[in-house]
């Protein structure tokens, strides 16, 4: 039994960071028709800010709001420089133009920091568990889903209660007509990429607590896989996001504590047969995007 | 007084042009329709008086002002709004939201926001009923009304309708065209595109009829019945 509730709660903590990272995804598919494939460059910045400001001398916490701060303003500045000039070219164009600010970046870190992985120490207080009972949950589980939550939940309160929010889900339905509202489409474009870049940074924070280290392809796998999960859960769909990531995480952690030893190597290609399994039975993902009747 | 002023207005997407050199204007308080079959160029003037359609030609002034590299967000807050085809109502906002937003255009009409919303509900007491209710769920007619209510939260001075009685029961049109013909009486200019030739012209103070992407005829609304020319210029033979 605490083995069962020990692996959930393992499968809270890594599919609340891929719902994280799927909802960074989502907000911007949602108002752009972008996958930004930059995405995990926003959460490498992350780990190099907090990496520099800890090298500073500045407190943890002030180097974690560092961290999330860099990734938010470098996803508005991503936007603004390089988003925005082909905002009205073709799907594939905007596509193109992610991989190469991802490539650029990389390169740029390679060369101007390390190829090689910088430490980060985590604070002690971090590497402990919580005993609950008889249980023993590792505190930076505990705190992954707890800051999940609260991501999840704030988020939800800005797009139900604020003008801003209620107008992200507008030009998600239909773009031209929100801006027939008056509402100015810089601004929300510019406010999905500043809401992306801040779940990517707090994403970024709780991936670095599990590894302890940046390097410059950190943000690679968290992404590709947060695209999945984005995939599974439908595409622009923003509770499809965070369904796919929390479905992605289980699945993950189920395999990594039930599949024999032998077959541990084939963790990745199982669950992909799972997600291709499921769209081929939900083929616009487990909850499609609405759209209104044209 | 002159509010809208369109001249020579081309648009084109890629090859095809959809409107040839139009020529119109709107005078503050009238109520003018634009007539004309399917394909006629009637959406493309509208979207391209909004900024939402590629012009590739020609002038429009809205109270003066020239507004044609404007963007679609700065021609609303100079009061000027278009109830697109179709309705399109944000089908996963509630009826509250869809008015929320429609008064996001300046901080003035968000702070009489909640007034304004009243003002629609009295306007249009089916919607009152259904507030909480998601816009996807509401009937045609009701999104129709929604539609109009939340371009009537930026407090337009000139309305642009676009074919509001599609697919909708004849009671329902006629309750729209009620309403539409008492925009007149709030202090709003109307440019209004149907297919309705009928009821429109009741309503219309003068009306133009587009064929091909020109304007073949104008005239008062009496003019244009008693010429007789409509149906030609339906048929495309103008």
């Amino acid at each position: 039994m605490d083995f069962l509730v020990q692996q959930f709660v393992n499968a809270l903590a890594l599919g609340g960071t891929y719902a994280l990272l799927g909802l960074g995804l989502a907000v911007v598919f949602s108002v752009l028709g972008l996958i930004n494939f930059a995405h995990g460059e926003l959460m490498t910045l992350t780990g190099y800010g907090i990496f520099y400001a800890l090298f500073l001398g500045l407190p943890f916490p002030v180097a974690l709001l560092i961290g999330v701060t860099l990734a938010t303003v470098s996803a508005m500045l991503m936007e603004r420089i390089a988003f925005r000039p082909v905002r009205n070219s073709s799907p594939t164009t905007m596509l193109l133009t992610s991989f190469a600010v991802s490539t650029i970046l990389h390169i740029l870190f390679q060369n101007l920091i390390s190829a090689r992985p910088k430490a980060i120490p985590i604070p002690d207080a971090l590497a402990g568990a919580v005993t609950i009972g008889t249980l023993q949950i590792g505190a930076i589980q505990l705190i992954s889903i707890v800051v999940t939550a609260l991501s999840l939940l704030g988020l939800t309160l800005f797009l139900k209660r604020s003008m801003l929010g209620i107008a992200m889900r507008a030009a998600a339905e239909d773009f031209n007509v929100t801006r027939l509202m008056g509402v100015n489409a810089n601004m929300v474009i510019s406010t999905a990429f500043a809401i992306s870049g801040l779940l990517a940074g707090v994403a970024g924070i709780l991936w670095l607590f599990q590894r302890g280290s940046v390097d410059p392809l950190m943000g690679f796998l968290p992404v590709l896989k947060a695209f999945i999960a984005v995939v599974l859960g439908g595409l622009g769909s923003l509770s499809g996001a965070v369904v796919g990531g929390f479905l992605l995480g289980f699945i993950e952690i189920a395999l990594r504590a039930y599949l024999p030893d032998d077959a541990l190597a084939y963790r990745d290609a199982i669950s992909l047969t799972l997600v291709i399994a499921v769209l081929f039975f939900y083929p616009q993902g487990l909850v499609p995007r609405r759209e209104s009747v044209r | 007084m002159t509010l809208l002023a369109i001249k020579d207005l081309v648009v084109r997407y890629g090859a095809i042009q959809a409107v040839r050199g139009v020529s119109l204007s709107v005078g503050k308080g009238e109520i003018i329709a634009l007539l004309g079959a399917n394909g006629a160029g009637k959406s493309s003037v509208l979207n391209a008086c909004m900024g939402l359609a590629p012009k590739a030609g020609g002038s429009i002034a809205f109270d003066g002002v020239p507004i044609e590299r404007e963007t679609t967000e700065a021609i609303v807050r100079r009061g000027m709004t278009l109830t697109p085809e179709g309705r399109r109502v944000f089908a996963a906002l509630s009826v509250l939201e869809n008015l929320e937003i429609g008064a996001a255009a300046s901080a003035e009409l968000r702070r009489r926001g909640r007034e304004n919303r009243e003002a629609m509900f009295e306007l249009f007491p089916r919607l009152a009923e259904r507030r909480q209710q998601l816009a996807g769920t509401l009937s045609g007619g009701e999104q129709q009304m929604l539609a109009i209510a939340r371009s009537l939260m930026s407090q337009p001075t000139l309305l642009l309708l676009d074919e509001p009685s599609l697919g909708l029961a004849p009671n329902i049109v006629d309750q729209i065209f009620d309403l539409i013909a008492s925009l007149k009486t709030r202090g709003i200019t109307v440019l209004l595109v149907e297919q309705n030739v009928e009821l429109s012209l009741d309503i219309a103070d003068r009306a133009y009829v587009l064929a091909g992407g020109d304007v073949v005829m104008a005239g008062s609304a009496q003019e244009l019945r008693a010429s007789g020319g409509l149906e030609r210029a339906y048929l495309g033979a103008a």
